[in-house]
């Protein structure tokens, strides 16, 4: 601790700090621009101005950059001084000599950060009357907008984007009052972490671009706090919506998982909601591809007679919510309840969340992924299955970089020091994957092979590290002796390849570096957003035995919550299951194959429609909640089955509330810490104190349906949670998990959100949200290697052996039909060997076709692939499911022509 | 088509050889940046977009660095350039000693303004920061001739020095 003096008033302040830091922490207001927690500091903008004094009789002091000053005991400055705020006004007008005005028809207005340093320095006079230097704006893709003479130059965007992110494609050039942020030439920014720009920008140069197609000023957001649903990161967003559409997701802070940043499948991938593929209503099939809409009444007294005749088999889904399985579980029973996920993806979570706790090896959360020293990721395309880990492990390498600059006495924030003195020295990371993957150009050193052959490398890197045997290839060696010599060592892998021997081998890893006396950490990704969610749930079928056992024909009625079966298994066992069952119950938000197929579908809201729990990576269970009322007859699919139950005489599921189905949820095994996540809907008791959804600003509360009526309806209730669909209530002083939106006094942009830390980059006011299910520490065993067949690859004549290939675009089911997404991805494609390409006729451009999967795929090739085998990418048409085994044949497609890459398109400038 | 031969294609295989002698003496690749644009742009008056991509390449570098750095340099051109290049200096002494009539003068002579071409080709008018030849102000550079006190009525006389 350090005390300073700032303008006669003595704080207590952390002294590694700089003054910005330091003073916003002790709530003065001091404007800045290009200092970010997660950025530090450069001293570019000269915004944080600052007297600072030699010693209590200097009364003249000298002017200082705040943000490139330590907050060293005994500091003595000024914010409030003339000349300090004169100097600050002058850095302002400057910036702003070029700006254009243009707030009323700026997205960011109303939540710009140049907005409020404005009128927090005073400088509310333009004299400048000159010409103004104008830019061309570029086309930078579906996320993003770019308005270029919005500019102040503060270089955020490309500290962000280039070094924190690793991006190559957007850069400063020119000089002078001339500087262009942007590409060489229009185009897509490639990075995956390209939507952080919108919230980085502290002006509307960057702007979302899905937002603007229907944009709506934050003070006219009603928002809450939710859960990405991408991926099994679980990163804490803001969702907002008006008119009954989803309008924007934006990062909530967390301080142990996504902190600043959320990555584009994230941001941009909530658009299904808005989908016109949206079931709305219940529906009862009459005909392929025609169903009669029921009132809800109506479906749910059909399926409760279903549900009295007996014979029930019920699946879940691993993209749904702890209570709408719970729910589905408890209806059916454990014996005829299957998760949802496909056999093997369930076989791989229950192996995961063995290892786990066999192990005493901690689950990293993101900030302490950031702290490990050496990383082994084993076969696990992390930016593309959990992509927001693969932006904390560009932190953990460049971290090194700080721990040198600690021992070279270098400021940690000083950010322009610590990296020039690191000289480009990384921690190390090594990464044996199927295919060169986006973080390769930090990996100290890369290996590639077919999946087998990684889990084969895993073990050989936990034999080295138990005793080194001079014979190990380099990779492996390097790799060992890394992770042995490292402090807080990190091993991470998934489920990305299906391949079971390589979440074993990471298991073994880790076993070696215990028993070296290390304590390593293991990050193991799971698919969907609730994997861990539904393998800690279990049930009794897995999915091959329950479309079986429905295929055999002793089962009458069939319910699907939320998901699309032919993606969890081949499509004849499918279709031979759900073309024998009587009654095909579905509830899904989507029209999926499987919905088509239904003879009963209920609606479901989305997570955004619906309050639940998503469980992560980490075992973290987190809460969504309800951001609006789901339009017709939208409901969240518990309540459907509670409901229909319940009409069938069944006393067990008589829930009325979410926080009913959370006390059967809390029931289940593992599941005890999941009320305490979030507040329930007596939190504060009157509902009077409920935390508003709209902001303190919102307006047209009483015109914005008078094209329906004219007069104000009422605003509903909400009983679910302790959310209002208003303005009224107390919005102060919650829980983290109940924060809707971040807004402060003097603070209207996302800038304002160190108001809701306990400090700055730190905790959440609060406490970061969620609550972890289970604890490691050696409960167990951990899981042997199990005996894998060995199978070699294949070749033009005897058919190829497919690798699943994951992608940040596409790979994804709900993100993927997202219209932003659907347009920033490729169409679905298969990666080669130069020799097999060859061998096959095929080149970059051309289609091979795949009569097993029945369909065409753009070819790929890569020398990384190898020969035999052939990477396909999942979840995109053709293989949205689970790809077969063996070995498939495939031939060049002579009638493919390439879809036009809608990237090459320059659709507007100017 | 092999990328060593596409790169070829781009830049010629004397510049490629000039920019791999001057790698030698450099700690990486990237540092060749400055003077691979400067041994290009010798060869042929500026740096294409073309160019620029195949010097990135050559040097292993993303694209959009390369260009920063280009744009950040007034004598790197990432558009044509006549067949000589003017550059006028408006730094302070330059100014007070009334480069703006000398500015003027050149403008009409040639009828362009600056930061144009002339229709023939001929000249190229840029502005630059201060020569450090303020004790002989206003000046200008013309190629790689400085040219000193500079007055409106000496403008013909030096220009037609140049075709
Ligand atoms: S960036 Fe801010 S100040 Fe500039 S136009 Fe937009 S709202 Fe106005
Ligand atoms: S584009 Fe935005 S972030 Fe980038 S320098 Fe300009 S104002 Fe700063
Ligand atoms: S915030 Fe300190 S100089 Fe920009
Ligand atoms: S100001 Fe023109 S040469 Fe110095």
């Amino acid at each position: 601790m350090a005390t300073i003096v700032v303008d006669g008033v003595e704080f207590e302040v952390d002294e590694g700090q700089n003054l910005l830091h330091a003073c916003l922490s002790q709530g003065l207001e001091l404007p800045y621009f290009c200092w970010h927690p997660s950025l530090g500091s450069v001293g570019a903008c000269r915004q944080c101005a600052v007297i600072q004094y030699a010693d209590a009789d200097d009364t003249r002091g000298r002017l200082t950059m705040a943000c490139m000053t330590p907050a060293k005991d005994g500091t003595r400055i000024s914010i409030q001084t003339e000349t300090a705020k004169q100097f600050r006004a002058s850095v302002i007008e400057w910036l702003m000599e070029n700006h254009p005005h243009d707030c009323p028809v700026c997205e960011e207005g109303g939540e710009c950060h140049l907005q409020d340093m404005t009128v927090m320095t005073g400088h509310i006079q333009r004299r400048y009357r000159g010409r103004k230097r104008t830019f061309e704006n570029q086309y930078l893709g579906p996320f993003l907008n770019h308005e270029m003479n919005r500019c102040i130059t503060c270089y955020r965007c490309v500290r962000f984007y280039n070094d924190y992110a690793g991006g190559t494609d957007l850069q400063a050039f020119g000089s002078r009052d001339r500087m262009y942020f942007g590409r060489t030439t229009d185009g897509v920014l490639e990075n995956e972490f390209s939507g952080n720009l919108i919230e980085v920008c502290p002006t509307g140069v960057f702007t979302d671009k899905p937002f603007s197609e229907s944009y709506t000023r934050k003070w006219d957001l009603s928002s809450a706090p939710s859960i990405c649903a991408g991926c099994a990161v679980g990163c804490n967003t803001f969702v907002s919506e008006r008119y009954g559409r989803l309008k924007r997701v934006h990062n909530r802070y967390h301080g142990e998982l996504n902190g600043y940043f959320l990555c584009d499948r994230g941001r941009f991938g909530a658009g299904f909601v808005n989908s016109t593929d949206r079931i709305e209503h219940v529906g009862e099939r009459v005909e392929d591809d025609l169903f009669d809409v029921l009132d809800g009444e109506v479906g749910i007294a059909k399926l409760a007679e279903m549900i009295r005749q007996g014979d029930v088999v019920g699946i879940g889904s691993p993209r749904a919510s702890l209570e709408t399985n719970v729910a589905l579980k408890t209806l059916v029973g454990e014996a005829q309840f299957c998760t949802g996920m496909s056999s093997a993806e369930e076989s791989l979570v229950d192996l995961i969340i063995q290892t786990q706790r066999a192990t005493s090896a901690d689950i990293p959360s993101l900030s302490d992924v950031e702290s490990a020293d050496a990383v082994l990721i084993l076969g696990e395309d992390v930016l593309n299955t959990a992509p927001r880990v693969a932006l904390a492990l560009r932190q953990t390498v460049r971290n090194r970089a700080l721990n040198l600059a600690g021992e070279a006495g270098i400021p940690q924030w000083q950010d322009a020091g610590v990296s020039s003195h690191a000289q480009g020295r990384l921690n190390p990371l090594f990464i044996a994957s199927v295919l060169p993957s986006g973080i390769d150009d930090i990996a100290a050193d890369l290996a590639h092979d077919v999946p087998l052959n990684l889990a084969d490398c895993g073990f050989a890197i936990a034999a080295c590290i138990g005793e080194a045997s001079g014979s190990e290839p380099g990779f492996v060696r390097k790799a060992a002796a890394a992770l042995r010599s490292a402090q807080n060592p990190l091993i991470v892998s998934g489920t990305s390849t299906r391949t079971r021997a390589i979440v074993e081998a990471a298991g073994a890893v880790v076993a070696a570096l215990e028993s070296a006396g290390k304590v390593p950490r293991l990050l193991l990704v799971a698919p969907e957003a609730n994997s861990f969610g539904s393998g800690l749930i279990g049930g009794g079928l897995d999915m091959n035995a329950a479309l079986q056992r429905v295929a055999s024909g002793s089962t009458k009625t069939l319910i699907v919550a939320e998901n699309d079966i032919f993606r969890r298994a081949e499509r004849e066992r499918v279709e031979q299951a759900l073309c024998t069952v009587e009654n095909l119950v579905v509830l899904d938000s989507l029209d999926t194959p499987t919905a088509s197929l239904a003879s009963l579908v209920f609606p479901a809201a989305t997570f955004a429609e619906s309050t639940g729990t998503f469980v992560n990576y980490e075992t973290r269970a987190q809460r969504f909640y309800c951001v609006f009322e789901p339009r017709n007859a939208i409901a969240p699919s518990w309540r459907w089955l509670a409901q229909a139950a319940t009409d069938a005489g069944r006393d067990d599921l008589g829930w009325r509330h979410v926080d009913d189905v959370l006390e059967a949820v809390a029931a289940s095994p593992n599941m005890a810490g999941v009320r305490a996540v979030a507040p329930d809907a007596g939190y504060l008791g009157s509902s009077l104190c409920k935390t508003p959804r709209e902001t303190p600003r919102f307006s047209g509360r009483t015109a914005m349906n008078a094209n329906v009526n004219i007069h104000e309806p009422k605003t509903s209730v909400d009983e679910e949670t302790p959310l209002s669909f208003s303005m009224e209530g107390l919005n102060r002083d919650q829980p983290s998990a109940l924060l809707p939106f971040v807004w402060a006094p003097g603070w209207n942009s996302n800038q304002s959100v160190f108001k809701f830390q306990q400090e700055i980059g730190g905790a959440a006011a609060g406490g970061d949200p969620g609550v972890r299910l289970l604890a490691s520490g050696s409960i167990g065993t951990m899981p042997a290697r199990s005996a894998s067949v060995r199978s070699d690859g294949g070749g033009v004549d005897t058919g190829f052996r497919l690798i699943p290939v994951q992608a940040i675009f596409g790979s994804d089911e709900l993100s993927s039909r997202s219209p932003p997404v659907v347009e920033r991805s490729s169409a679905a494609f298969m990666i080669f060997s130069p020799m097999d390409a060859e061998r096959l006729g095929a080149a970059q451009g051309m289609g091979v076709s795949c009569s097993v999967l029945g369909a065409t795929f753009a070819v790929t090739v890569d020398a990384a692939m190898k020969s035999g085998y052939v990477g396909v990418s999942v979840g995109f048409t053709g293989a949205e499911g689970e790809l077969p085994d063996g070995l498939i044949a495939l031939a060049v497609d002579p009638n493919y022509r390439p879809t036009p890459n809608p990237h090459d398109r320059v659709i507007a400038r100017g | 088509m092999s990328e060593v031969s596409q790169l070829i294609e781009a830049l010629s295989v004397e510049e490629v050889d000039a920019i791999e002698a001057e790698i030698t003496h450099l700690p990486d690749r990237e540092s060749a940046a400055i003077e691979a644009m400067r041994i290009v742009q010798e060869k042929r008056g500026w740096i294409s977009d073309e160019s620029l991509r195949a010097i990135a390449r050559l040097l292993g570098m993303p694209t959009e660095a390369l260009d920063s750095i280009a744009t950040f340099y007034n004598l790197i051109f990432r558009k044509p350039v006549g067949r000589h290049v003017l550059m006028l200096c408006d730094s302070v002494s330059c100014y007070v000693m009334g480069c703006d009539k000398v500015r003027t003068a050149v403008c009409d002579q040639l009828g362009v303004e600056m930061g144009e071409t002339t229709p023939d080709g001929r000249f190229t008018l840029l502005p630059i920061v201060c020569l450090g030849a303020c004790d002989r102000a206003p000046v200008m550079i013309i190629d790689e001739e400085l040219i000193t006190h500079l007055s409106a009525d000496s403008i013909p006389d030096i220009l037609s020095g140049f075709d």
